[in-house]
């Protein structure tokens, strides 16, 4: 599997009238080509931000994308995403990354046709002509399963149901048949049936096009359906990368592992309570000079308090950022 | 068809892409279903058709003097007569005549008065709202002054200054009524331009130039149409304001403004002398406020849905 994007030490911030807002501080992964990596992670954990900030999607004032570099390996050759002027990035955003938005509800210009809506990204990015623009976002809406493509074609978003509405999204994110799809909680505002046709249909296109798939969620539940990896976010910092078995079956983040032990599992035979990870996310308007998990942290002894915990490898394809080795119970010692 | 049943409300002559032809005889159809559009419409053209036509439907020349018979009641009284079925004015010029022609004005006055404040609110609203910050400051400023200024006050004012004319009327509502427009398109702007579809086009690649022209300018359009009708009622209730106060057309231009401004001092003993031409004004406006809303509402596929 050949890299498709590397993203190292990407700082944002955001300038507010109470302060300095540290929304992400040094992240790094890569991508590989047709993969599927998930991005989990509380609200404000970063997990937005950090896709938005690839893509310069950041309103600024009052966000800024302070540091890091965003290699995408794009068939033009690498290029750092972050240092692309806004024209190139016009090109980029909707050509060879694509989004899909939580809200679609709200996503599409009430007022434009759909198919017009998808035929000005095909006219935009790949030149095609009207006629041609037409045939190819009928094929699009035909491969995100809408019926009647053709009549559906001339409809308005206000006669489209959510989950139409967000299958439209979708059209027009794959459109120009782009290398990467970023989907930020596409299925959140849907009701679970029509979540689990969305992911069946990511799937579908995934195989099919061979599309890398950056799904942001919150939603474990929805992650051990589709990714093959996948990224923990918390205070604006990776706390834990693995494959995704692994990381059900081995968390080595307390955090990860607090996050698990508050799903409802259906394969265990004795009942058990629900638990809920006690304590507030941080604040990330204080700079962060030590674990940002450590107030909430059953696990947290003096080293918490002093030092930013690195990614560690505890297995293969498997990071943490933690000083406590969860597993055997003991302080790790590097 | 499957979709039918997802959503029973669409209207099979939506969802068909169609040609100028078909669309405007949809439009005439939605027309059909809507008692106060239609009504609209037909008043509207009624006062339109007077415009126009005023020349074949007056009886007499507007301008044409019969002292001995000045001061004439319409036909409905005894001593009137239907040679001058709204009576004669204090010259001896046929009331029925003037009204007609009155139409001219007021309709020159509103239509090119809104079109000029529309068009210049508009590249000044679409300015302020999309590119907000100083620029913004810069040109509301100035705006927000104008606002705030009374509003007869300031048109008597500047045309008093200006002198009566035609094209310095229309030049003055123009000018003076764009920053209702501009305010009203800035609003729009700044809330469009922070909505969920235009950011999903940005991240879809779309230029500022698309997002301006094909995001952002077609959300306007029912905004601006809605103001422009009442505007236009406005205007014309100010056209005749001026011309009540002698500061509108020139004298011997019959104006729905004019003839009131002649019939105030008869008021007493002749009062169809401002009859006629205020139920003229009356029934513009209302006519422009029914076939406005309507339009509005064809104009907007999502309130399209709820009108039927």
């Amino acid at each position: 599997m050949a890299l498709l994007l590397e993203v190292k030490d990407l700082v944002t911030k955001f300038y507010t009238v109470d302060g300095v807002v540290n929304a992400i501080n040094g992240v790094s992964f890569n991508l590989n080509e047709g993969e599927t990596l998930a991005i989990v992670g509380e609200s404000g954990s970063g997990k937005s931000v950090s896709m938005l900030s690839l893509l310069g999607l950041i309103r600024t004032p009052p966000g800024r994308v302070e540091g890091g570099e965003a290699l995408f390996h794009s068939p033009q050759g690498i290029r750092n995403l972050l240092k692309l002027t806004s024209k190139e990035l016009d090109d980029v955003r909707g050509g060879q990354i694509g989004f899909v938005f939580q809200d679609a509800q709200m996503s599409l210009n009430p007022i434009l046709k759909v198919g017009d809506q998808i035929t000005e990204t095909l006219i935009q990015h790949l030149k095609l002509s009207k006629d041609q623009a037409r045939a190819r976002a009928i094929e699009l809406l035909t491969e995100v399963g809408i019926p009647d493509p053709e009549l559906r074609f001339g409809n308005y978003p206000f006669e489209f149901s959510g989950g139409m509405r967000q299958r439209v999204m979708i059209a027009i994110a794959i459109a120009c048949n782009p290398q990467i799809v970023i989907a930020d909680e596409p299925t959140t505002a849907l009701d679970v049936t029509i979540q689990a046709q969305m992911v069946t249909l990511f799937k579908r296109l995934r195989d099919k096009l061979g599309i890398a798939i950056i799904w942001i969620t919150h939603d474990l539940g929805v992650v051990a359906g589709i990714a093959e990896r996948v990224l923990v976010f918390y205070g604006g910092r990776i706390v834990e990368s693995a494959q995704v078995d692994d990381l059900y079956e081995h968390p080595a983040h307390p955090y990860t592992y607090g996050l698990l032990q508050a799903l409802p599992r259906l394969d265990s035979k004795e009942s058990r309570r629900l638990v809920s990870i006690e304590g507030t996310p941080p604040d990330l308007l204080i700079p962060l000079r030590n674990c940002p998990f450590a107030w909430r942290c059953k696990h947290v002894f003096e080293r918490c308090w002093k030092e930013i915990p690195q990614l560690y490898p505890v297995g293969e394809k498997h990071l943490t950022a933690c000083f406590y080795d969860l597993e055997k119970g003991v302080v790790r010692n590097d | 068809m499957a979709s039918n049943s997802l959503t029973p409300q669409s209207d099979s002559l939506l969802t068909v892409q169609h040609p100028f032809k078909d669309k405007l005889s949809y439009l005439f159809r939605l027309l059909r279903r809507d008692k106060s559009g239609i009504i609209g419409l037909a008043m509207f053209t009624v006062v339109l058709f007077a415009a126009v036509f005023a020349p074949y439907i007056s009886t007499w020349d507007p301008l044409d003097q019969e002292l001995s018979a000045s001061r004439m009641p319409p036909a409905s009284n005894v001593a009137g007569s239907w040679s001058h079925p709204f009576g004669t004015d204090s010259l001896g010029r046929d009331l029925y005549s003037r009204v007609v022609y009155g139409a001219r004005v007021s309709l020159t006055v509103g239509f090119f008065g809104v079109l000029i404040a529309a068009s210049l609110g508009m590249v000044i609203g679409l300015i302020a709202g999309y590119f907000g910050g100083r620029i913004d400051t810069i040109i509301m400023t100035p705006i927000n002054l104008i606002l705030s200024l009374p509003y007869l006050l300031f048109v008597v004012f500047i045309a008093s200054i200006l002198g009566r004319s035609l094209i310095n009327v229309i030049l003055i509502f123009g000018i003076t009524d764009s920053p209702v427009f501009a305010r009203v398109v800035r609003g729009e702007v700044l809330r469009i331009r922070e909505s969920a579809y235009v950011e999903s086009a940005i991240s879809a690649g779309a230029r500022w130039v698309r997002i301006l022209f094909s995001h952002i300018m077609p959300n306007l359009i029912g905004p601006i149409i809605t103001l422009a009708t009442f505007e236009m009622s406005a205007m014309i209730f100010y056209e005749a304001g001026l011309g009540f106060l002698g500061l509108s057309v020139p004298p011997t231009t019959p104006s729905w403004g004019n003839m009131l401004a002649e019939g105030r001092k008869y008021l007493a003993n002749y009062p169809w002398l401002m009859t006629f031409p205020g139920l003229a004004i009356m029934f513009t406006s209302m006519a422009m406020n029914l076939f406005g809303d309507w339009l509005r509402d064809v104009l907007d596929p999502r309130l399209r849905r709820a009108r039927k």
